[in-house]
């Protein structure tokens, strides 16, 4: 991965997305191989590898939006209260979400708990923000709207970012470079450039994911060895 | 229609309507239907002795022993009930101890180990405090435990994520996660304390000078004080009633306003 990019990754469910975003974080192990970060084998989790899950409940009930994210602050950046409170203003405002910022997480709707979610991810200043289908679980509408704004965050910010996706649209629309993986063997099998294809409506924009959808779809040779030697 | 207009008065007047129609009946049953007054006192005849034994002190005496005793038991049951509970979550050995331990005693009412207190502590308020803080540690362990083990994975991950380990994880993600189950499991020590602290008190007596709301029932009945049994009941029923207050209020404060357990 390149700093400053969006990377996402693609993959039919069960290929090992999650998994490989875990690693990088430090959640799991590999078990053959090395994962590197900055050329350092990926250690135990920390704050500079953020995390914004799928699942709601990742942001802490007890908390208020606000003390979310002063908490994580706190914690993991040892910021005394006063500098935490002026960050946390901030990066709440970054991802519009001030006006909430006294609710506790169960009064908010999805998207409103995403943003805080990627609020408290941004504010510790990490190396990599790593996205685990961050919209997975939103309708479509707020969905696009909240990919519109992360675009716009990454442009300000210019963090790196290795998102999970299995929306095709999603990781063209936000993505620099897409990996597309695998099933039977779970593996990489491409990766490919999207920098450039912003525009939904475009005719590039659709050949891509033709090009994506067939590479998600289509199983690999081996796979059809193995199945006529069973046979 | 009665129940239409029903709903429609406050939920205390409600409830306070039903108390008043309660008394008025039982008073009426006592003084209309002509019965012994040793056998069942008038509410007029309890408050009349509610009223003698808060002035002359007998009642607040026996009520701060009561609770004192019952505090001490719960604290020492509650603190065991953690480390338990703490035990279990970290190591393997802990959770089957925690088992072994739970399948034991928890079916035995802790009362039944008052004659053992007994003999080992003497006719003194250790072996009250003892049968309580086994009434109670129970109850807070089995349910810590279950708050610890149902914490969401994805709050675990997140704390994680944040670098958060050791006292800091416990005191900063996982108790405060684990809070509805620790009120009820809080709720239920107290619920078997205040009955196993009553219980110990009808069958022990006094402790040295110390009697509690228990002994102060049983003390009555020798010197067939029925309207003062009546009294040592109504007292115990309204602390309980006060203390399961004290619980929603703590619920409503934290726990309900977190959106981790619905308003009941």
């Amino acid at each position: 991965m390149r700093g400053g990019e969006t990377f996402v990754i693609i993959g039919p469910s069960g290929c090992g997305k999650t998994t490989l975003l875990k690693a990088i974080g430090g959640f799991l192990r590999p078990t053959r191989g090395r994962l590197l970060v900055e050329g350092q084998p990926a250690r135990e989790p920390g704050p500079d590898r953020a995390v914004v899950f799928q699942d709601f409940d990742q942001l802490f009930a007890w908390k208020t939006v606000r003390d979310n994210v002063v908490y994580a602050l706190r914690v993991a950046r040892n910021l005394s209260v006063g500098e935490a409170r002026k960050k946390t203003d901030r990066m709440l405002e970054l991802v519009d979400i001030s006006r909430a910022a006294d609710r506790y997480p169960h009064e908010l709707s999805g998207g409103m708990k995403q943003r805080a979610a990627i609020a408290r991810a941004l504010a510790l200043e990490p190396t990599m923000l790593l996205m685990d289908e961050p919209f997975g679980a939103l309708d479509a509408i707020t969905r696009n709207q909240l990919q519109i704004e992360l675009k716009g965050i990454h442009e300000r910010t210019g963090v790196t970012i290795v998102l999970v996706t299995h929306s095709i649209q999603e990781s063209i629309y936000l993505g620099d470079r897409v990996m597309v993986m695998s099933r039977f063997p779970a593996r990489v099998r491409e990766i490919v450039e999207t920098r450039d294809f912003t525009d939904v409506e475009s005719s590039g924009f659709a050949e891509l994911t033709g090009r994506l959808r067939e590479l998600l779809v289509h199983r690999e040779e081996p796979f059809d060895v193995v199945e006529t030697a069973s046979a | 229609m009665i129940t239409r207009g029903w709903t429609r008065i406050p939920t205390v007047v409600r409830y306070a309507i039903l108390v008043a129609i309660i008394l008025v009946l039982w008073q009426a049953y006592v003084t209309l239907g002509h019965v012994q007054k040793l056998l069942v006192s008038s509410p007029l005849d309890v408050a009349a002795a509610l009223l003698v034994d808060f002035k002359n002190g007998s009642l607040v005496t026996a009520t701060q022993n009561t609770l004192k005793d019952l505090i001490v038991g719960m604290v020492i049951g509650t603190l065991f009930g953690f480390i338990l509970a703490s035990l279990a979550v970290f190591s393997r050995v802990g959770q089957d101890l925690l088992t072994v331990l739970t399948s034991i005693f928890n079916p035995l009412p802790s009362i039944a180990i008052l004659p053992l207190a007994m003999i080992w502590f003497g006719l003194r308020p250790e072996s009250i405090i003892f049968v309580v803080a086994l009434a109670t540690v129970w109850p807070v362990a089995l349910n810590t435990d279950t708050g610890f083990r149902t914490i969401s994975p994805t709050t675990q991950l997140a704390a994680r994520n944040l670098g958060l380990r050791g006292w800091r994880l416990v005191s900063g993600v996982m108790l405060p996660a684990a809070l509805p189950s620790i009120i009820t499991g809080l709720k239920a020590a107290w619920a078997f304390g205040w009955r196993t602290v009553v219980a110990a008190e009808l069958i022990f007596g006094v402790a040295g000078a110390a009697g509690g709301l228990g002994w102060y029932i049983n003390n009555a009945r020798y010197f067939l004080d029925t309207a003062n049994i009546f009294a040592g009941l109504v007292v115990i029923s309204a602390l309980g009633i006060l203390v399961e207050g004290l619980f929603g209020f703590i619920e409503r404060r934290t726990v309900v306003k977190w959106g981790m357990k619905r308003a009941a």
